[in-house]
């Protein structure tokens, strides 16, 4: 790695922890953005020449806060840098200051931050560009194209987002634990959603938005680092890292939708697989199960099967029905379906789905698992309706093609017994 | 003499790097290893999940787990086992075994591998 890389890659992965600590300092995010963005500034000039710091985060911390003290907006007036025994001094000034960012403090810091740009009030969708914009670093292009919109769009998103935020009086104390908790489980699922903004991705877009899930994967592992006993997080990390294992399975080389069954299991990222096991092995260890932990069982035993027809249907949909009690949603109820109808037939599943009937009238899943079950009881005219609903449902060209491909099918086999 | 060569590195910055910076790390790394085996001089070498896997074992009459890696500065890294495990909850197991039979004090640090490149000839 050039000099250059290196050094972005270093402040790359300690910004959530800078911009955390720098936050509290300032109480202020556009001033705490603008000191990281100076320390950063100061990193290029000072690492190649004295080399890294031991500790990037507290490095950046300081200089950062110091920049600001010596007038952050004063900079474009060509300053003098301070002298460089001030910055290789650092190592000692460092000590001190690492100790007072401490684990904890860090860990309230970063959930502070987190907690800000996931703020309850604001719009999922506001909540993603900012904590891609002020915790992850991403540039607003770079968010632009991951949403599928303009520049100028995701700037203004991010805009009012930011002010927002800035009218919210988010208290700087250090959280007491029920505090704590409340946080840790409104960022964990935002940054489920921001994975899911990433895996759901489907057709031409779908390449620009793996960033996304290795971004909420990336943040998923430092929350993990502060808060390493919560089985919750263990069990959103897991899940999320088994699902992104297949992401070079789910779609061919023409952007086209693989279903599972037909997935090429060779493609599927074993390293994803094996550290997401790992991670779901310990938050069992604490027997108590909640949501995430369940979804990632699931998709663990999706991982572990050798091939689809080795799939373990009967724990999957115990699995399921565990996630009915724990989360209630039709949307459950339909996968339970799912793997009903490799149990117990196609007959009894749709049975299940008519009871779902009028919840999910709207989704685009519903119609297609109610096409493929009425296919499989030979029931073609009834299939091509469900199909035909999932068709006006569809929300990208892969879905739709995915539908379309289906419908050709039930049209041949038509033609052929006719 | 056999030595062993442990790396540290801090692992922000090193879940920021992309795939492909990742694998080239990787390949320079290997083409080092690889001159190492065909001398005859490389034993096993092994890339471990990230912390966030680990879970340490504190030794004693009745051993304590915790979630996380070893955080202690007060001791010292004496030694290593690698062992087949089919679950954590038999690593868990093995290191207690480990654990009645050595010292009663310290801790073991349990942690999967990511890669191991067995030893290439007996050094």
């Amino acid at each position: 790695m050039s000099a250059v890389a290196w050094i972005d890659v270093a402040v790359r992965g300690a910004r959530p922890q800078a911009m955390g600590a720098l936050l509290r300092h300032f109480r202020d995010l556009d001033l705490a953005e603008e000191a990281f963005q100076e320390a950063c500034l100061r990193a290029l000039k000072s690492w190649p020449k004295n080399g890294p710091p031991r500790d990037t985060v507290a490095w950046l911390v300081f200089v950062g806060r110091n920049a600001a003290l010596d007038g952050v907006r004063s900079r474009r007036r060509e300053r003098e840098l301070p002298g460089e025994e001030a910055l290789s001094d650092l190592s000692d000034a460092e000590s001190p200051l690492a100790e007072q960012l401490d684990e904890a403090g860090y860990r309230d810091d970063l959930l502070r931050l987190l907690f800000m740009c996931c703020h309850p009030e604001l719009p999922a969708t506001q909540q993603i560009a900012l904590a891609l914009r002020i915790v992850c670093g991403l540039t607003v292009p770079e968010i632009a194209r991951a949403f599928l919109v303009t520049d100028v769009a995701m700037e203004q998103r991010i805009t009012r987002a930011k002010n927002r935020v800035a009218a919210e009086q988010i208290p700087f104390e250090t959280p007491g634990a029920p505090e704590r908790e409340e946080r840790l489980a409104a960022v964990a699922a935002v940054l489920y959603l921001l994975f899911n903004e990433g895996y759901s991705a489907t057709g031409g877009g779908a390449h620009v938005r793996v960033p996304l899930c290795d971004e909420a994967i990336r943040l998923a592992r430092l929350l993990l680092r502060l808060f390493p006993g919560e089985p919750e997080m263990l069990g959103l990390t897991a899940l999320m890292l088994l699902q992104h294992s297949r992401s070079k399975a789910r779609l061919d080389a023409h952007g086209a939708i693989v279903l599972l069954e037909d997935q090429d299991r060779d493609l599927w990222d074993r390293g994803r697989i094996e550290e997401g096991l790992a991670l779901l092995d310990k938050a069992l260890r604490h027997a108590r199960p909640e949501a995430y932990q369940v979804q990632a069982a699931i998709a663990a035993l999706h991982a572990r099967a050798p091939c689809f027809e080795d799939t373990d249907w009967a724990e999957i949909e115990q699995l399921y029905a565990a996630l009915e009690r724990l989360q209630p949603s039709p949307v459950v109820s339909l996968n339970r379906a799912v793997a009903v109808a490799k149990l117990r037939g196609p007959a009894t599943a749709l049975v299940m789905l008519d009871a779902l009937a009028r919840d999910l009238g709207g989704y685009f899943y519903f119609f297609g698992v109610r096409g493929a079950l009425l296919v499989d009881l030979g029931r073609s005219d009834e299939a091509r309706e469900a199909f035909d609903r999932a068709l006006a449902l569809a929300k990208s060209p892969a879905e739709a093609a995915h539908i379309r491909l289906q419908i050709d099918r039930l049209t041949r086999k038509k033609e052929a017994e006719g | 003499m056999l030595y062993a060569i442990l790396c540290y590195d801090s692992e922000d910055a090193v879940e920021s790097w992309t795939p492909e910076q990742d694998a080239t790390v990787t390949a320079k790394l290997d083409v080092v290893t690889e001159r190492l085996a065909r001398q005859g001089r490389l034993g096993p070498v092994a890339r471990l999940m990230p912390t966030t896997t680990a879970t340490t074992l504190r030794k004693g009459e009745e051993p304590i787990i915790l979630d996380g890696p070893f955080a202690e500065t007060k001791e010292q890294l004496l030694g290593l086992f690698i062992v087949e495990c089919a679950s954590l909850e038999q690593a868990i197991a093995t290191a207690k075994d480990l654990g009645q039979a050595g010292s009663t004090s310290g801790s073991y640090e349990i942690r999967p591998l990511r890669r191991l490149r067995p030893a290439a000839a007996r050094p």
